[in-house]
């Protein structure tokens, strides 16, 4: 460093820190919430520290089940939640993966096309075809169904060129010596792509599953029933700020619940969570 | 692209690229096209018939005044949010740049907003601010502050600049952390010795070479706060009060949803295809051209 | 215009790693003073603790007789060419050059004169609105010299300036600054690894090792009279033979008991002779006060004006350098011999006796 004075490297810390409060007290603010009776939410301002009821609210929560969300327990949930998250994932990456791999190491006619009409795809989020999306939804039976929450939002233009991007800095000498050595396209698939792109496919996961687990519009659309709720639309029901029996300690459960997983994805995974966001947006 | 060694294959790549194909096609161009067509149609009161309008519902839409109203609503909070997520992110990056020791630390507790869905980011600054039980909220009216985010649309907007922004500074962080690090150390030292003191290299070297990255967030940030802060206006205002924060894709949704105007907001939803394509455009061509420094 | 002055100077990097271990250099005004050595001898350090780039552990750092030890890079009134320039890249030349006036408040019209100026002694008057990517390597290295020059400091720095030029355009950069700095008469601390340019721009030469000057003098003194079998080894291509010695009677033999012909001084456990320096000889014949060793060519290497032989002796490699074609062909037995004057000694711990 240019003779930074000890100061300054002071004034920086200072500057972090209270960036990281800022950051941080939401989160930490809705835990100390949820280990604090009803009553002493009731009473604003909330005491900055933990309360005693944090076995209470939490078991309460996860078995006792919720009146406002019909009697849904935030365990059913979380489980709702993992399996659209996961499913989102991996069936991105899997359809991706498959289509990237054609459009690079194979030449068929309309290859160009194909790859135009997934890239289009990039310019139409849900958002600006809403009703007629949710039309084909109840068309085909999908509503409150998992199929429903997962595959019209497994197709996905980032993800495949992440990969055709990647894949054609595969040098096409590799190719020639698989086939010399007599492997097939599937062999030359699962023996040699597959495995070069592991770090590429755990990138993408963190960044696929965190996209999948904070899904809102979609959700809302495709469920109707309490018991097929992601946790993020389920707290958006519980929540109610005219009424006066809004139950809130296990709304803040219900909060922590619906944020720590993702969280703990995120920073235990972190260098292909970092990766993953720097990739998927070149 | 370079001519490159491929399979011999005549039917495998078809059968490889038929799932995405079946679902882009099923989900997304039917959908859009529906979307396009019914953009064109107009519904009479008991949605029995429909006949054929042209560009009638986009003249509809264009002259409505609350549809003006919401394209005014979603751009205060679109500079606004983009404009706080990148101060904030801007500064602690500089002055995560700056120290040696602690940096993972800091990133990794940066990087946890990241991680939180928008509507729950905006249940949870809701939570603190809301005029009841709020206790950031109470403060605020101890100190004398009449904070009513519920009743003053104005308050309703700044809770949800401050959520979205809150959500957007991880990302933010992130590739401003990395876009200092690709600053040349060496060019921060010429500028020294060329006697530039702290603030005039910042701005006269790193601020200017900072400037794809910063283009880049601005586009992405625009994006977001366009597109993925639906759930946090669903989850927090509901386009209250009044509609003094329905922004456009709310609008889609409300009166496409919950008003049930299947014309009006078929012509929404074009629109905003339209902004779709300009802003993937725009962020396409900055990639082309992405600035590559000597 | 100005001194420099290194007093015990030290660099301790996190407490415990020395990289810079006690120097003291003094160049008087005007000099152009080189230090090279290997990668991580501690040069760049050095040469980083001068610009103010880098905090100075203990010791102190003087330009024209002021402790410039607690002055930033910005007030020290120096400037520097960097390695790998340093240019701005989102500037114009002429704004890469102006650029360290404007931050000083000189008023435009002189700024723009100056600029000028420089720019048609480096011929770079027709780059001036070009940005640092149109330019060739050779062109950026003149742009870095010109924004040195303009800004008429008291102090040049140069850290490796030429490495990243070819060898053709380094041996011409090489002459201009040398004459550059001559006519301007700017005292000048130049940075290289490369013994050749070290040499040929050097008023004094520091030769550095491990943190330490290992020797320190005016380049032909350093030639001719290693302080060290380092810098014995560092100073010339190809480097000096080194051969190990043991004193035997009134003799010496080399490792394998081969005797060399001659006493070597108390404590010389080393002898070394450069390739220039010896002759060769096809006979039997011993001169009288030379060495004389048997040896084979193992490979001959003709590069046009002169030829280098590469020999076995005794287990050691010895290569000659004889002008113009060589006669001598691989395995032909061969007598290399050097005359006492030009031969040099060194004890145990490497330095010269």
């Amino acid at each position: 460093m240019i003779g930074q004075s000890p100061v300054r490297t002071l004034i920086a810390h200072a500057v972090l820190i209270v960036g990281i409060l800022i950051v941080a007290f939401p989160i930490y603010y809705t835990f100390v919430a949820s280990t604090h009776t009803l009553q002493t939410i009731l009473r604003p301002p909330l005491p900055l520290l933990p309360g005693g009821e944090f076995l209470r609210n939490y078991t309460e929560a996860l078995f006792g089940g919720i009146g406002r969300i019909g009697g849904v327990g935030v365990g059913t949930l979380l489980l709702n939640t993992t399996i659209v998250a996961v499913g989102i994932a991996v069936g991105k990456i899997i359809i991706s993966i498959l289509s990237a791999y054609a459009i690079v190491f194979f030449r068929f006619p309309f290859r160009m096309t194909f790859f135009w009409l997934i890239f289009i795809t990039l310019m139409l989020p849900v958002e600006v075809r809403i009703l007629p999306t949710y039309k084909v939804m109840v068309d085909f039976g999908l509503i409150d169904t998992y199929a429903g929450l997962i595959i019209p939002l497994i197709a996905s233009a980032t993800a495949t060129l992440l990969f055709r991007q990647f894949f054609m800095t595969i040098p096409g000498e590799l190719v020639e010596a698989a086939r010399v050595d007599g492997a097939g396209p599937w062999r030359f698939f699962f023996d040699i792509l597959l495995p070069l792109s592991r770090t590429n496919i755990a990138a993408l996961f963190v960044i696929l599953f965190i996209y999948g687990w904070t899904q809102y519009l979609w959700p809302l659309l495709v469920t109707n029933r309490n018991d097929m709720n992601t946790i993020v639309i389920a707290l958006r029901k519980m929540v109610s700020f005219a009424d006066a029996d809004t139950q809130w300690h296990l709304v803040m459960v219900t909060a922590m619940l619906a944020i720590v997983p993702p969280i703990l994805v995120v920073v235990l995974m972190q260098r292909w969570f970092v990766r993953g966001l720097v990739d998927s947006e070149k | 692209m370079t001519p490159r060694v491929v399979f011999p294959n005549k039917f495998l790549p078809y059968l490889l690229v038929a799932p995405q194909l079946a679902i882009t096609l099923i989900f997304f161009y039917w959908p859009a096209g529906q979307a396009l067509y019914q953009s064109m149609l107009k519904e009479d009161p008991f949605g029995l018939r429909s006949k054929f309008v042209w560009f009638d519902n986009f003249k509809r839409v264009l002259s409505d005044p609350s549809y003006l109203n919401s394209i005014k609503v979603t751009i205060v909070f679109s500079v606004a949010t983009a404009a706080v997520a990148m101060c904030v992110a801007l500064l602690l990056a500089v002055m995560a740049d700056k120290v040696v020791r602690g940096k993972g630390f800091y990133r990794t507790l940066m990087i946890w907003p990241y991680a939180v869905a928008p509507a729950i980011a905006g249940m949870l600054f809701l939570f603190l601010f809301n005029p009841s039980i709020g206790s950031l909220a109470v403060l605020l009216r101890r100190a004398g502050i009449p904070w009513d985010p519920v009743l003053n649309g104005n308050h309703a907007m700044i809770l949800l600049v401050i959520a979205a922004a809150w959500k957007q500074i991880s990302y933010n962080f992130l590739f401003f952390v990395a876009g200092l690090q690709a600053i040349p150390k060496t060019l921060i030292e010429a500028a020294a010795i060329d006697g530039a003191g702290e603030t005039k290299r910042f701005w006269t070297i790193v601020f200017p070479l900072l400037a794809p990255t910063t283009f880049f967030l601005l586009v992405i940030n625009t994006t977001y706060a366009f597109f993925d802060t639906f759930g946090i206006v669903h989850a927090v205002t509901g386009g209250g009060p009044g509609k003094s924060t329905e922004t456009l894709v709310y609008k889609v949704y409300n009166d496409g949803f919950v008003n049930l105007i299947l014309g009006s907001s078929a012509a929404q939803s074009v629109i905003l295809m339209v902004i779709v394509i300009a802003l993937t455009a725009i962020q396409f061509r900055y990639v082309e051209k992405k600035v590559h420094y000597g | 215009m100005a001194t420099v002055d290194l007093k015990d100077v030290e660099k301790v990097y996190g407490g415990a790693v020395k990289a810079v271990k006690g120097v003291t250099i003094a160049i008087p005004d005007k000099a152009l003073c080189v230090l090279v050595g290997p990668s991580g001898c501690g040069k760049s350090t050095l040469l980083r603790m001068i610009a103010g780039l880098e905090t100075i552990s203990s010791g102190t750092v003087s330009i024209d007789g002021k402790v410039v030890n607690e002055i930033g890079p910005t007030e020290r009134d120096i400037a520097m060419v960097f390695q790998n320039y340093a240019l701005y890249p989102h500037m114009k030349v002429y704004d890469n050059m102006a650029y360290g006036l404007r931050n000083r408040g000189m008023p435009k019209d002189e700024i723009d004169r100056r600029v000028k100026d420089v720019a048609a002694t480096l011929e770079l008057a027709h780059l001036l609105d070009r940005r640092p990517r149109e330019l060739s390597g050779g062109q950026r290295q003149r742009v870095a010299m010109g924004r040195a020059i303009v800004r008429n400091p008291k102090v040049f720095l140069f850290d490796e300036p030429l490495s990243n030029l070819d060898a053709k355009l380094r041996g011409q950069m090489r002459v201009e600054i040398k004459n550059l700095q001559r006519s301007l008469g700017v005292t000048s601390v130049y940075v290289t690894h490369d013994q050749l340019e070290a040499m040929t721009l050097a008023d004094i030469l520091v030769v550095m090792n491990a943190g330490l000057v290992e020797q320190m003098g005016a380049p032909l003194d350093i030639y001719e009279k290693p302080a060290s079998t380092f810098v014995a080894s560092f100073i010339g291509a190809p480097p000096m033979n080194l051969l190990p010695i043991v004193a035997s009677g009134n003799g010496a033999t080399l490792a394998d008991g081969t005797d060399i012909g001659m006493a070597a001084p108390a404590n010389a456990v080393t002898l070394g002779f450069r390739p220039e320096d010896v002759d060769v000889v096809m006979n039997a014949d011993r001169p009288e006060g030379a060495v004389a060793l048997p040896a084979r060519v193992e490979a001959v290497e003709p590069v046009g004006a002169e030829s280098f032989l590469y020999c076995a002796a005794a287990g050691n490699r010895i290569v000659v350098r004889v002008s113009g074609r060589a006669t001598a062909k691989p395995d032909d037995d061969l007598r290399i011999v050097a005359k006492s004057e030009k031969l040099h000694w060194f004890d145990q711990a490497g330095k010269r006796v």
